[in-house]
């Protein structure tokens, strides 16, 4: 039996710096999966919603919000927090309830309002927390990702300038993109113009953050099939595994990594574990995939995710960077949508806004960002206490 | 400077004194360390114990990666005015197998720092309260 669902209908509210209420992206979003599809507001039986822990209490059951804004009409609802992971983790939820044969049609939504600069921890007096540890030491998000950067340079050779390309590839492809929020051109000495936040990233290394919305209309096969819609995308896989012991990988907010010294024991990468599961459970291979959605926190890490996916080995990211491979048009573009670096983090909503891409992809309908023929896609996520997600979209 | 007592920024995490030693735990049945200290169950998926013994961790280990904070980080770090960038540097320590983060000693920065390269634990100035000086630990090349 498949466990595959068919994607009827993406929306998105673009993303920006509005400063309104989450709910009213969440909702823009949803209007539009739901036109997208075909689909009425009242088929809709289950509502899976990414939380956002920054919007009060409205945000923390963000499942139930969402539905009540889109008119009470007595589906059941779920709220998901896995921190970048929660749109992945509310998609595997709708999943769930539709391959249990519960409920045929699934809108699933997540949407944020940011507070500009650092994330920054709550107050007081309080080692318990590693949040809060990290910070009173000095060490905030670009800390994390100038580490990875930097291991990058001194193992792999890997240059500041190279970063930069990443930063001018996906400027590129934002800049086709009607719902990115930076959509402005750069060059390579743009980027080093910028000032230095952490050695070796610069300003323009590391993404924003950001307000937005992102919606995703999914059914059973057999729904799909009934209302003309049987060549939809698919989603062919969902991995939300947590790390494995010993995560070798000091992560955001740790100060330390876990110890591998136990006997048996040996040193893990979360990141690279992610596609793994996604990869098994799609029956596919690094090698079939034709595009890619990574979470570019930063330019560097766009490239540790390459590698992770398997899409290059360990160490050649850059150099498939070079050659121009990841650029629309290239061998495997990565980030056609201009990627976080056009889109600034807006939480709940960026792994479901990498599945609205794929599926804008699979479909033929990223006008000049179209990546030709892309028959399959992935994304991949990662962000705090061991959430993150990767999910195999194909058609 | 003042003559104010020196006191450690976050209590317990470290000795004090010329040769420190960061306080970590170490899980008596299977041998995994823990820092920050962990005493009530251990994280390894193969163990079950709840019996750990405080030890301190190595002084000195080999730089995983490193890097600096050009902007000021936001409460509740406590920064000098006006603000000096700093460098970070995680570091590996061999016997716990494990990566510890700290900033690293005031006057040497990014340039001076290589993946590799063998450091160890000194004690610095966090910042200061009305009462003390904030110390905590803080990475150092070992002169060669």
């Amino acid at each position: 039996m498949s466990n595959e669902i068919a994607i009827l209908g993406a929306g998105m509210h673009p993303w920006g710096k509005w400063g309104h209420n989450f709910v009213q992206y969440g909702v823009a979003a949803a209007r539009e999966a739901l036109a997208d599809a075909g689909v009425p507001w009242r088929d809709v039986r289950f509502v899976s919603g990414g939380a956002t822990v920054r919007c009060g209490y409205p945000g923390y059951v963000a499942g139930a919000t969402f539905a009540q804004a889109l008119g009470w009409q007595g589906a059941e609802v779920n709220t998901s927090y896995a921190a970048c992971a929660s749109g992945s983790q509310a998609l595997a939820a709708a999943r769930n309830k539709i391959l249990s044969g519960e409920c045929e049609v699934a809108l699933v939504v997540g949407a944020d309002t940011t507070p500009k600069g650092f994330l920054a921890p709550a107050g007081g007096y309080r080692p318990e927390d590693p949040d809060w540890v990290r910070f009173y030491l000095g060490i905030t998000n670009p800390t994390y990702f100038a580490l990875y950067a930097r291991r990058r340079m001194d193992l792999y050779g890997d240059t500041q300038e190279d970063f930069a390309q990443v930063k001018v590839k996906n400027a590129r492809a934002g800049s086709k993109n009607p719902r990115a929020r930076y959509r402005k051109c750069f060059s390579v000495e743009d980027v080093a113009a910028s000032a230095m936040v952490a050695d070796p990233l610069r300003l323009m290394d590391i993404c924003a953050t950001s307000d937005g919305g992102a919606a995703l209309i999914v059914s059973s096969l057999d729904y799909a099939r009934r209302i003309g819609k049987a060549d939809a995308p698919r989603v062919a896989a969902i991995s939300t595994v947590t790390p494995s012991f010993a995560s070798g990988v000091v992560e955001m907010p740790d100060i330390a990594t876990d110890s591998a010294a136990a006997a048996g024991i040996e040193a893990q990468s979360f990141r690279a574990s992610l596609p793994v599961k996604a990869y098994e459970e799609a029956g596919i291979g690094p090698e079939d995939v034709n595009v890619a959605e990574v979470y570019d926190l930063s330019t560097a890490l766009e490239l540790d995710w390459i590698e992770d996916l398997q899409l290059a080995p360990r160490g050649e990211a850059a150099q498939l960077l070079r050659n121009g491979d990841t650029a629309i048009g290239g061998r495997i573009p990565v980030n056609p949508s201009g990627g976080l670096a056009c889109f600034g983090e807006a939480v709940p909503a960026q792994a479901l806004a990498q599945v609205c891409e794929l599926t804008w992809q699979l479909r033929g309908q990223s006008g000049d960002r179209q990546v030709e023929g892309a028959k399959v896609g992935i994304t991949a996520n990662q962000g705090l206490f061991g959430h993150g997600s990767s999910v195999i979209v194909k058609r | 400077m003042s003559d104010k007592p020196l006191a450690p920024a976050i209590e317990g995490w470290h000795t004090m004194g010329d040769q420190p030693h960061l306080i970590g735990t170490r899980c008596t049945a299977c041998g995994t360390y823990f820092f920050p200290k962990q005493s009530h169950y251990c994280k390894n998926p193969d163990c079950d114990s709840t019996d750990f013994e405080e030890v301190e961790l190595s002084r000195t280990g080999t730089v995983w990666s490193y890097t600096n904070a050009c902007y000021e980080p936001p409460a509740p770090f406590v920064a000098p005015q006006p603000f000096e960038p700093y460098a970070i540097a995680a570091v590996q320590l061999e016997a716990e197998q494990m990566v510890v983060l700290g900033q690293v000693v005031t006057g040497v920065d990014t340039e001076q720092l290589s993946v590799g390269m063998p450091v160890e634990l000194v004690l610095e100035t966090l910042h200061e309260t009305d009462d003390d000086i904030k110390v905590t630990w803080k990475w150092k090349p070992v002169a060669a």
